[in-house]
């Protein structure tokens, strides 16, 4: 009945007329999207074309003098940017160690709780600063490790760990490892999901397998979880050496103050001062270009190496 | 799955205790941060001050309801969240309509050109010179115009759109709805959840930045909250403009006043809209993150 309604309807709507004003409409909702992707990212893109410029703000992009790789090779011989780069790769180092690992056995140590509302618990305080803004949550840090109001020096004073209160903010040899451990546990809970998710999809008859051959908990994780999981951790890590060169700079420019600036300068912090404090707009774009263009080699590198060796990838 | 055996029980104990110990990290600092707030501020600055008030006041936060920056700072944040989330999630929620629909014409040359943009970006000089090209310098239109449209939240409604049967849009079409009408009044109300997920996500992300702020606009009427308390933790000249401020605005209290637990409540403050949407977000997000990484 319902079927034969809907034929006697088609042989009458859906001719040419019907068909076009639905194309039309449809184009009408992308056409603009399109339009304003080729303004607010392409145009962008175009405009690094500045980083082979001296660019001047008043003759603009088609005035400017082109000067080829001058912008490239001042980078190898600035010492700033030198230290900038250890700067970078450092906090990133520390942060692929510690960081990427970190929600992974966070993960698997959520899934071996016996109690679902323990576990909840945990997660619900965990997801919470990913919401926070990085204004905030620097705020937090910055009180929480305070030599005049902190929790922590008077905990690490009280208990005798440390003889006298440390300024961790203004030692520059503390820098890395704050960011590091802030954007950590910022981050954790929320990282950890992916994971969560991975781990609840594997097969439970894989673990009862295992639990019968008589293994225990740390082999149930090392030969059944874990590889059970290796496509998504590949998959993060791919995206993770892909990041290297990335510092997120709300984060880092709320922790960096002038005692530690010769530890907490990265290259986005960097790319931002030359430009837009220093008003350098074309070597500025071409720090800008070199982070682009080692992100997208390393992207494809660990693409590479990791379908060669675990026959996973991204792409 | 319950085991026996000392090995098992101390496994649990042990882990039990890390995790508590995890709880405690992410939430002392911000709790600790909250009793700091409501503490009289030059008593707060002597130190000691952690899980409870010593010398409870609310003096910090009567400053941050009276104070006219810190105002028209909520104001502009509080604007740029409401406009920039309808407007974005309205646009993003259109084109992924239209992306699912197979009858769209050079679909698949949009969705490269689309996702392209994921991958490459022109990076933050270009963006500046642009935007000064476009006029957006100083101007409210910068905290709108760039987030009108965002591909990775359009990935996860498409995932959301696809689960509605083709059968809905095709007889909607056969009894004369046009596209924008099949978006609006079935796509939408069917995709509740996560258009609810996605709009949270969209407004967390614009209540939260402050650097557009911090890039564009050099006017204080146009800056930020967030952008406003990043400057408050870490110049010294506008915490200490924002106490002298405020020992003007409350002379009773002026001997009292300090710019930490001003600063506190600032955090306290702009984080409450956060805790409140939280519950919401919670209920969604999960799934949103799954959807999300795995088609993208």
């Amino acid at each position: 009945m319902l079927r034969g309604v809907i034929l006697v309807k088609k042989t009458e709507k859906t001719g040419r007329p019907a068909r076009w004003k639905t194309q039309l409409e449809l184009q009408s909702m992308v056409i603009p999207v399109i339009v304003w992707l080729v303004i607010f990212c392409y145009v962008p893109m175009a405009f690094t074309a500045i980083a082979f410029q001296d660019y001047n703000l008043i003759e603009g992009l088609a005035g400017s003098q082109w000067v080829g790789l001058k912008h490239f090779r001042a980078l190898l011989t600035d010492s700033s940017f030198l230290r900038v780069m250890g700067n970078t790769f450092g906090i990133n180092l520390l942060g692929l160690a510690v960081g990427f690992p970190a929600p992974i056995v966070f993960a698997l140590l959520l899934n071996e709780l016996t109690s679902r509302r323990f576990t909840r618990l945990v997660q619900t305080a965990t997801y919470i600063p990913y919401f926070f803004s990085w204004a905030v949550f620097g705020g937090l840090v910055i009180n929480f490790l305070s030599p005049s109001t902190g929790f922590l020096n008077d905990f690490l004073l009280r208990t005798g760990l440390i003889g006298e209160k440390i300024n961790f903010m203004a030692n520059p040899d503390a820098f890395w490892g704050i960011a590091m451990l802030s954007s950590l546990v910022k981050n954790l809970g929320y990282s950890a999901i992916i994971y969560i998710a991975a781990i609840a999809g594997v097969d439970p008859s894989l673990f009862e397998a295992a639990r019968i051959d008589g293994a225990g908990r740390f082999k149930v994780i090392w030969y059944v979880t874990l590889p059970c999981i290796s496509g998504t951790v590949v998959i993060m890590l791919i995206f993770s050496i892909a990041g290297i060169l990335n510092t997120g700079i709300e984060q880092i420019l709320v922790m960096q103050n002038i005692m530690n600036l010769a530890r907490s300068e990265t290259l986005d912090t960097y790319v931002y001062k030359i430009g837009m404090q220093q008003m350098n707009f074309s070597y500025a774009t071409a720090v800008g270009l070199f982070k682009s263009v080692v992100a997208v080699v390393l992207l494809t590198a660990a693409n590479m190496t990791s379908k060669k060796i675990s026959g996973k990838g991204l792409f | 799955m319950r085991e026996k055996g000392i090995g098992a029980r101390i496994f649990q104990i042990v882990n039990v205790a890390v995790m508590l110990f995890l709880v405690f990290v992410t939430v002392f600092p911000f709790w600790s941060s909250i009793v700091g707030s409501l503490n009289e501020g030059l008593d707060y600055t002597r130190g000691g001050v952690y899980f409870w008030p010593r010398k409870f006041s609310l003096t910090s936060y009567k400053f941050l309801l009276q104070d006219e920056q810190i105002f028209r700072a909520m104001l502009i944040s509080v604007l740029r969240t409401v406009l920039g989330t309808a407007s974005g999630l309205i646009v993003t929620a259109c084109v992924s309509y239209a992306m699912i629909q197979k009858k769209l014409r050079g679909r698949s040359f949009y969705a490269v050109f689309m996702i392209f943009t994921m991958y490459f970006s022109g990076g933050v000089i270009p963006t500046y010179l642009l935007y000064q090209n476009l006029g957006l310098i100083d101007n409210f239109l910068v905290y709108i115009l760039p987030s009108l449209f965002n591909v990775y939240y359009m990935i996860i409604i498409q995932a959301s759109f696809r689960e509605i049967p083709e059968a809905v849009p095709e007889s909607a079409r056969l009894d004369g709805a046009g596209e924008y009408r099949i978006f609006w009044s079935l796509y939408l109300p069917m995709s509740v959840p996560v258009i609810a997920a996605v709009s949270l996500f969209i407004a967390v992300g614009h209540w939260n930045s402050y650097f557009d702020s911090m890039m564009y606009t050099s006017e204080i009427e146009l800056q930020t909250i967030q952008y406003y308390l990043q400057r408050m933790i870490s110049q010294a000249t506008q915490s200490m403009g924002v106490a002298s401020r405020a020992q003007a605005a409350m002379p009773a209290e002026r001997t009292t006043i300090s710019a930490q637990t001003i600063t506190l409540a600032t955090m306290v403050f702009v984080t409450v809209p956060i805790l409140v949407v939280y519950p919401f977000v919670q209920k969604y997000f999960v799934k949103g993150v799954m959807v999300g990484s795995v088609k993208g």
